[in-house]
């Protein structure tokens, strides 16, 4: 039955134009990127490498398919939670607005078997979106832009990582973005659980992560005990796999908050979506 | 009658300080068609979805087929089909698409063959593939029949099926629900407005007001011990009226006009009235019994 049910909500999720929205909107933004790049990027490249070209020489091809990657995962990594939340904060409010909710509950499948269904689907399309981003990011910016090595900037200077050391660390940064945007999925399927309205857990997300990062990226001493456990802190932990050494123990610790917070959200959804009353 | 299918015993649920449904109480037995009555508010709805685990009650019993939801609900409503309100389906799905995602989930999926058949059944042949974003009222209604018919279920429950149906569409739902109760013999729950359906389709029923039950048993019994509102047409109204307050001086006479008068009479004094007219040469037009579910029903309400 929880097979057939994360089907049910596959074909659901496919049917509705919303969910292709995510998809058209990085087909859209990633093209906007790698065309301005290709149209203007070394301008673009002597800008950011303006302050070091007394004390070093760059040689070869900088502005590179890695390089490309890089700079849309992090212009993009800010953007693509909205779309994520767009759909799975629908899930659970989109079926009590419709009035489905009531001819699903009706059915000999459990609560809690049919929230994780939706988990799942949603779990699914998140990866999917991040498996897009990857492609569009990494494959077609080694298309247009070729290989070569990665030049990073980060809080501790300039990182140089060889190209032929680059893929795993991609395939590590995607891995912990996906658990980054799976943690706002589960948000909005979580706040999904306690309304019956389908805009509501959408707009929530979204004010949850902004304040969120507000908290995290505040320099006042009272946030300082909450600000390693929020997920937004690890947000951008992505970003620890393009140092060296590789920081295991951050990313491991980032990780795990993730799948903690993951771990939480859906055991309070089942909690709540079980206890509820259906009126709707 | 045995085989008890619905078993509701002093049902009471509250939302804040507002109680819904106080102390409700009824049975439903293999075979009936069982009208669930009560006005707007009265905790119908309510009370079906609490048959239906999609409310939780805080008091009271529910058993099923003889068992109890908590304990059973997957076993229960496997065997029962519903309608709660309105049907609502995925309006950018077509008819056959939402009928497999429901059919999936029911315990007994059903293959595209009978997911054509029982679109057919229900009158929507040759609109398997249009979304259901287009589909009128009715459309819906009978799409929603086809829902809750196609796992076969022993028991089905229809609450307002009817509900903003033009009277055509009331009358294929009226026909349907005879089929099933006559040809399939099914257990049918149907909680309906239009009282004259439940007196038409109906062998027993419930009267709930103000969420408590009023009276509970079978609609002949019930309509029958009451006394029938008739109204007679003759064309001797002074000579017929003295007759008759004569012979009936407890049927409360009322000339409503210079042909017609009433009288509160039981079901037996209408052919004794007929034969004492008639038999003094007074012609008959019409008698027509106003004595009806509605009027019962307001009585119950109203007292």
């Amino acid at each position: 039955m929880l097979f057939r049910s994360v089907y049910n909500e596959f074909v659901k999720i496919a049917a509705k134009p919303r969910s292709y929205l995510g998809i058209g909107s990085i087909v859209i933004l990633v093209s906007i990127i790698l065309f301005a790049l290709k149209a203007d990027g070394l301008s673009f490249i002597s800008f950011v490498t303006a302050s070091f070209e007394q004390t070093l020489t760059f040689q070869g091809n900088i502005l590179n398919g890695n390089l490309i990657a890089f700079i849309i995962l992090q212009m993009l990594i800010i953007h693509i939670p909205l779309l994520v939340a767009l759909v799975t904060g629908d899930l659970v409010s989109g079926e009590a607005a419709m009035g489905t909710i009531r001819m699903l509950l009706t059915k000999p499948i459990s609560r809690t078997k049919l929230l994780l269904s939706k988990f799942i689907a949603g779990g699914v399309y998140t990866l999917l979106i991040t498996v897009f981003l990857g492609f569009m990011a990494v494959v077609v910016g080694k298309l247009m832009f070729g290989s070569g090595d990665l030049i990073v900037l980060n809080s501790d200077g300039l990182v140089i990582l060889q190209q032929d050391d680059i893929n795993w660390r991609y395939f590590g940064a995607f891995t912990v973005a996906f658990l980054a945007l799976l943690t706002v999925s589960s948000i909005s399927i979580c706040l999904s659980c306690f309304s019956d309205n389908s805009i509501g857990p959408i707009v929530a997300t979204m004010a949850i992560i902004i304040l969120f990062t507000i908290v995290g990226t505040l320099d006042v001493k009272i946030f300082d005990g909450i600000r390693p456990y929020l997920f937004t802190t690890h947000m951008a932990s992505w970003r620890s796999f393009f140092e060296d050494p590789l920081p295991v123990n951050q990313i491991l610790q980032s990780v795990t908050i993730l799948l903690i917070h993951n771990a939480i959200l859906i055991v309070v959804s089942i909690i709540q979506f079980n206890k509820k009353d259906i009126t709707s | 009658m045995s085989d008890k299918i619905i078993e509701v015993k002093n049902l009471t649920k509250s939302f804040g300080d507002f109680q819904a449904v106080k102390d409700v109480s009824f049975t439903v037995y293999k075979g009936d068609v069982f009208g669930f009555l009560g006005p707007n508010g009265a905790g119908k709805s309510t009370t079906i979805r609490c048959m239906l685990s999609l409310i939780k009650p805080d008091s009271g019993q529910i058993l099923l087929f003889g068992k109890s939801l908590a304990n059973s609900r997957s076993e229960i409503l496997s065997r029962t089909g519903s309608i709660i309100e309105k049907p609502d389906f995925y309006k950018y799905l077509s008819a056959y698409r939402n009928l497999e995602l429901f059919s999936g989930i029911s315990g007994k999926p059903s293959s595209k063959k009978e997911i054509y058949e029982m679109l057919d059944f229900v009158g929507l042949s040759g609109r398997e593939k249009d979304n259901v974003g287009g589909f009128s009222h009715g459309m819906k209604q009978r799409l929603g029949v086809a829902q809750t018919l196609l796992h076969n279920p022993d028991l089905i429950i229809l609450d307002e099926p009817t509900t903003g149906l033009d009277p055509q569409g009331i009358i294929d739902i009226r026909n349907l629900i005879l089929r099933l109760r006559n040809e399939q013999h099914k257990t049918i729950l149907l909680s309906s407005h239009i009282l004259s359906e439940i007196e038409i389709i109906s062998n027993r029923m419930v009267i709930i007001s103000k969420g408590k039950s009023v009276v509970e048993g079978t609609v002949s019994e019930l309509l029958n011990s009451e006394e029938l509102i008739v109204n007679f047409e003759l064309d001797d109204l002074e000579v017929g009226m003295k007759l008759v307050s004569n012979h009936f001086p407890s049927s409360n006479l009322v000339k409503i006009n210079d042909a017609h008068f009433q009288a509160s009479i039981t079901k037996q004094q209408i052919s004794e009235i007929n034969k004492l007219l008639l038999a003094h040469g007074i012609n008959i037009y019409s008698i027509e019994s106003k004595r009806k579910l509605e009027d019962y029903f307001i009585k119950i309400i109203n007292n």
